[in-house]
């Protein structure tokens, strides 16, 4: 009787634990002291970035003149072995922390995709690989500043 | 599933290239409503998951600053014909979306 209890209440457990899997996979980290941080010294901080080494091995490609600040694309690629991160920050926006791209497995590291601009500024992308932290930037002058959008 | 999205996959070998657009307002909070006058507040996806047959490969956190109806390339290592790549959001108010493709 008391095997079966047990028994029971393993079941019960084993339940319990495949319901929450699939909660446990949306609730994906969101850094959301980096992200409000409003200066970029800080947003460098909040998300370890530090002792930043200049790098050539990050293939960083903006626009020189972005007409319209609401959409600036921007592509990346890290040639640094082990490329775990790369932080994305706009130097003057609001909140300069753009995005933050973790490459898990059998992925490139490589993205591309279209960020807004308040004004004209750097962009600096900041690779992690080994725990250590690589750095490259890029000026975007902004014709027509897209914070608003 | 809130709105939708587009998803485009172009393997070449064992690498593919992974496009996606996904609709979505992406609303900093510092915007004013041209009507009322009022601030629209700020809504926009946070983290997205892209996975490769169940098993996730890329993980994203997103800031206000990344334009509206967004839109990301990656490229996926070890693709085959007939694999599953999904993508799953959630923005800051809760809700989420996402889309699936299988790879040709």
């Amino acid at each position: 009787m008391q095997a079966t209890r047990r028994k029971i209440i393993t079941f019960i457990g084993a339940v319990a634990g495949m319901a929450l899997a699939p909660i446990n996979l949306l609730a994906a980290q969101w850094n959301a002291k980096a992200f409000d941080e409003t200066r970029f010294a800080d947003s460098l901080k909040s998300v370890g970035a530090l002792d930043l080494i200049e790098s050539g091995q990050i293939q960083l490609k903006t626009p020189e003149i972005a007409e319209n600040g609401a959409i600036v694309p921007i592509q990346v690629i890290s040639e640094i072995p082990n490329t775990e991160k790369v932080f994305v920050f706009a130097e003057k926006n609001p909140q300069p922390l753009v995005a933050i791209f973790t490459f898990v497995k059998n992925v490139e590291p490589f993205f591309a995709t279209r960020i807004k601009m308040g004004e004209s500024a750097k962009v600096h992308v900041v690779v992690r690989a080994d725990g250590r932290h690589y750095t490259t930037s890029r000026d975007v002058k902004v014709t027509i500043g897209g914070c608003g959008e | 599933m809130a709105d939708p999205m587009r998803i485009r996959v172009v393997r070449n070998g064992d690498i593919a290239d992974v496009k996606m657009l996904i609709f979505h307002p992406m609303e900093t909070g510092y915007r004013t409503h041209a009507a009322t006058g009022e601030i629209v507040p700020k809504h926009f996806i946070q983290t997205l998951q892209a996975t490769h047959n169940g098993s996730t490969v890329l993980e994203v956190e997103w800031s206000r600053s990344v334009s509206r109806n967004p839109f990301l390339h990656f490229r996926l290592l070890g693709a085959k014909a007939g694999d599953k790549i999904a993508i799953a959001w959630q923005d800051n108010f809760g809700a989420t979306g996402g889309g699936e493709a299988t790879i040709k």
